[in-house]
């Protein structure tokens, strides 16, 4: 039978990846538990199990990498070797390599050329302390050995076999055994001995004690018969004796009682008959592996199960709904109401646990921090522990992917700026150990992504001295902290003294806040000179859903983002303030903010004008807030987001569209972009401010 | 009458190729993770031939071969080993264990089969 592995090829490349991440992460614990056996057990079982799975699938380079890294992972494990720093670097770097091998395999490409550096690398040290393992076997797909059926002529064998008294207590049946031997030949005489079987008084009814004479008229060797046997050999005497044709593969001695050690073929070869090759390899084998993003998720059985639950439950009350409707008279009103507000709390059920199929923990993504920090407190000459905390909070897929890079940027500027070196700490009355602790959290319908650190803060008055070197802000600006603190998300500011190779290159800060802006979320720094800083990245948990409060503006509908509200009411005339020329301010508790009139922006003309007729909804975006004015809250819904985009246009200020439950569409308002559109009602607050 | 195996792996991969030829061949399948959740999956099922991986975290091949063995049903069921070429010891603890045979990984699916016929009426 021919078995196309295709499909299980992906499986494999996806759960090696998890594998890798285990072999890392662990490599990492080793340095603080050198001796802990259970963590070097788990780094090996990873190992092993890429490797095992590589060679069933036909990926012989990460078979045969792998292999070299596992036997040094097996000394290892066997005390024969310590796990001193520059090996756990080397096997970092073998880790490394077999990432990049399976994502060779993935793209159907061949290893990368520093492979066999690498390779020479593991197999010299594994030289230096001892005998390797086994050579590997040939990875790939193991041709079914045609040797066993050779073409000597056929001859006569005489088989006496007597297995072990165990036979049964290891699931095995004689007559397999036999069966099989038939199919290598022919049997010509079969000779049952039961003369051992002892007296029914002390007769074990689960032991065997029969033994086999048999005259089989074969082409196949020694070898090949002896192979049969392989799982009854065990306290078995086995002979092969050969009347006539001598086989030539065959030891002089035919006669011989047969060792276990003598025969530890792979079973690949056991009893091996040509196999028909008339069914040649699906095309399908060979085409290219699906790229990355087409990645598989992984989903709980038990979330599968709520959702057959579910739609079971859907599938009823939809029932019931059907059946009011088809039997309808008014008195069953109340009860098609019932019915109906059933099917919407399923509906609604349903609706979040398919959404939760979507969610991952995002400790996936942070799993990569503790080894850059590792190679970056290297690299920088300091020392820097990394914290990790609510690893299990749960994210939409693709927003967990695209808060990576943020992320990255945003630890590596802890340990390049905000750290201090060894001296600075100690003199500043700190331990020599920094702290970068990365956490996250659920609160109110949003994650949060922390990264704080124990180093020495931002640099407020380098930042205004370099902000007034670049024109961002004037010498006798009088700025809050703060305000000043958001200038570093600005293109090209870095106040870096020296340009290192990590950070401090001028860009970065911007693009970390554009990525997080692009998933609808915002950072926010926290910081106090000489303490630490904290940035706060805020995260919707999910991309295809949003909760949102619906608004009218003349006829139109639009949806605000509930995340970005801070509060709505109806202004007073006198809170209105206008800034000659420059626009409108709404003050609000002492507090000035720039006020946008939805229905100018989206030129609408039949809402309503006068501000102390209309509600202001305040809402944040990028740190700031501004005052919406709009004509009636409607009330909150959750609401799929349609892209724009893709159907349509860019829209500046606009996020997507949405389908209301009457068929209308919606606009749901991108708030960071609403403020950039009105990007002259910054300079209106600031104008207020000073 | 369908047979049922039971395959225990803690790699899917390697427990999905494996289920996958096995059901071409008929069989059902019962699959777990390691020796622990095997076990549990079987409890009050009839199983005609058992395939287990020996290096699973939380308990491995060889123990569940121990416990297997010391159930009634499984006194007499075939249990093979995935090994690689390099677990020759483990191999022999396995058959100390009660193991019936065991599969040198990698193997393809034609290997398989003839393995199982070698242990399954």
């Amino acid at each position: 039978m021919q078995i196309d592995l295709t499909p299980f090829r992906q499986t494999f490349l996806d759960e090696s990846v998890e594998h890798v991440a285990a072999m890392e992460e662990g490599l990492l614990s080793l340095e603080s538990r050198p001796d802990d056996n259970e963590l070097l057990n788990s780094i090996f079982r990873a190992a092993h199990s890429i490797k095992g799975g590589a060679g069933s699938f036909g990926f012989e380079d990460v078979a045969h990498f792998t292999h070299s890294a596992e036997n040094l992972l097996d000394k290892l494990r066997n005390g024969e070797i310590r796990a001193e720093r520059a090996l756990v670097d080397l096997l970092l770097r073998a880790t490394d390599m077999i990432k990049l091998l399976l994502a060779a395999a993935r793209a159907n490409e061949g290893a990368p050329g520093e492979m066999a550096t690498l390779l020479a690398e593991l197999d010299q040290r594994l030289a230096h302390g001892g005998a390797a393992l086994a050579a590997p076997l040939s990875a790939g797909p193991i041709a079914v050995a045609p040797s066993a059926v050779s073409s000597a002529a056929e001859r006569r064998v005489t088989i006496h076999f007597t297995p072990s008294t165990e036979l049964f207590h290891t699931g095995m049946d004689p007559l397999l055994v036999l069966r099989d031997l038939a199919s290598l030949g022919k049997i010509v005489r079969a000779e049952l001995d039961a003369e051992q079987i002892p007296i029914f008084e002390v007769l074990e009814p689960e032991s065997c004690h029969l033994s086999w004479t048999l005259e089989l008229a074969t082409e196949a060797n020694d070898a090949a018969l002896r192979d049969v046997f392989l799982f009854v050999e065990d306290g078995a005497r086995l002979e092969l004796t050969t009347a006539n044709a001598p086989d030539t593969l065959a030891p002089p001695a035919h006669a011989a009682s047969v060792s276990p050690a003598q025969h530890a073929l792979p079973a690949g070869s056991a009893g091996a008959t040509p196999v028909p090759s008339s069914a040649p390899t699906p095309a399908a084998a060979k085409r290219p592996a699906a790229a990355a993003e087409n990645a598989s998720i992984r989903v709980g059985v038990e979330k599968v199960d709520q959702l057959i639950n579910l739609i079971g439950e859907l599938v009823i009350s939809q029932s019931m709904v059907t059946d009011v409707v088809n039997h309808f008279t008014p008195d069953r009103l109340q009860q098609l109401r019932e019915s109906v507000l059933a099917m919407q709390r399923n509906t609604r059920d349903l609706q979040e646990r398919v959404m939760a199929v979507r969610m991952v923990p995002i400790g996936s993504i942070f799993s990569r921090y503790p080894r850059m920090v590792r190679d970056l407190s290297g690299t920088f000459g300091k020392s820097i522990r990394l914290e990790l905390e609510g690893e299990e909070t749960e994210l939409d897929k693709g927003v967990v992917e695209k808060v990576g890079d943020p992320l990255t940027h945003l630890i590596r500027n802890s340990c390049d700026h905000g750290i201090e070196t060894r001296e600075k700490r100690l003199a500043a009355g700190k331990s020599e150990e920094g702290v970068i602790k990365l956490s996250a959290f659920t609160e109110g319908g949003a994650v949060y992504v922390e990264i704080s650190d124990d180093g020495g803060g931002l640099d407020t008055e380098r930042i205004r001295r370099k902000a007034v070197e670049k024109g961002l802000m004037r010498q006798d600006d009088t700025w809050s902290d703060e305000q000043i603190h958001q200038l570093i998300f600005q293109p090209a500011f870095s106040t870096a003294e020296k340009v290192t190779d990590v950070s401090g290159r001028g860009v970065g800060m911007d693009v970390v806040k554009k990525n997080v802006e692009a998933l609808g979320g915002t950072v926010a720094i926290h910081s106090q000179r000489g303490l630490g800083a904290r940035f706060r990245i805020k995260l919707p948990l999910t991309l295809a859903i949003l909760d949102g409060l619906t608004l009218s503006v003349g006829r139109q509908m639009y949806i605000l983002p509930l995340v970005s509200i801070v509060e709505s009411f109806r202004p007073r005339s006198e809170s209105l303030k206008t800034v000659l020329g420059r626009g409108e301010l709404m003050i609000v508790r002492s507090e000035s903010l720039p006020l946008l009139r939805l229905h100018r922006i989206f030129g609408i003309d039949d809402s309503v004008q006068d501000p102390s007729k209309a509600l202001v909804v305040v809402v944040e975006g990028d740190g700031r807030r501004v005052a919406l004015l709009v004509d009636e809250l409607c009330g909150q819904q959750q609401v799929v987001i349609k892209n724009l985009d893709a159907n349509f246009r860019r829209v500046e200020g606009v996020m997507g569209a949405t389908i209301m439950g009457d068929g209308r569409i919606a606009l749901i308002l991108d708030v960071p972009g609403l403020i950039r559109l009105a990007g002259v009602a910054n300079d209106v607050a600031l104008a207020a401010a000073s | 009458m369908t047979k049922t195996a039971l395959i225990v792996d803690d790699s899917v991969s390697m427990r999905q190729m494996v289920a996958f030829t096995l059901k071409q061949a008929g069989f059902q399948v019962i699959e777990g993770g390691n020796g622990k959740e095997a076990l549990d999956r079987v409890k009050g099922q009839k199983v005609e031939l058992v395939i287990t991986d020996l290096n699973m975290p939380i308990m491995d091949g060889i123990s569940l071969v121990k416990e297997l063995r010391a159930k009634p049903d499984f006194k007499f069921t075939p249990i093979l080993l995935l090994t690689t070429e390099s677990q020759d010891t483990k191999k022999q603890e396995g058959r100390a264990a009660g193991a019936t045979g065991w599969i040198v990984k990698p193997f393809q699916p034609d290997a398989l089969l003839k393995v199982v016929a070698k242990v399954v009426p």
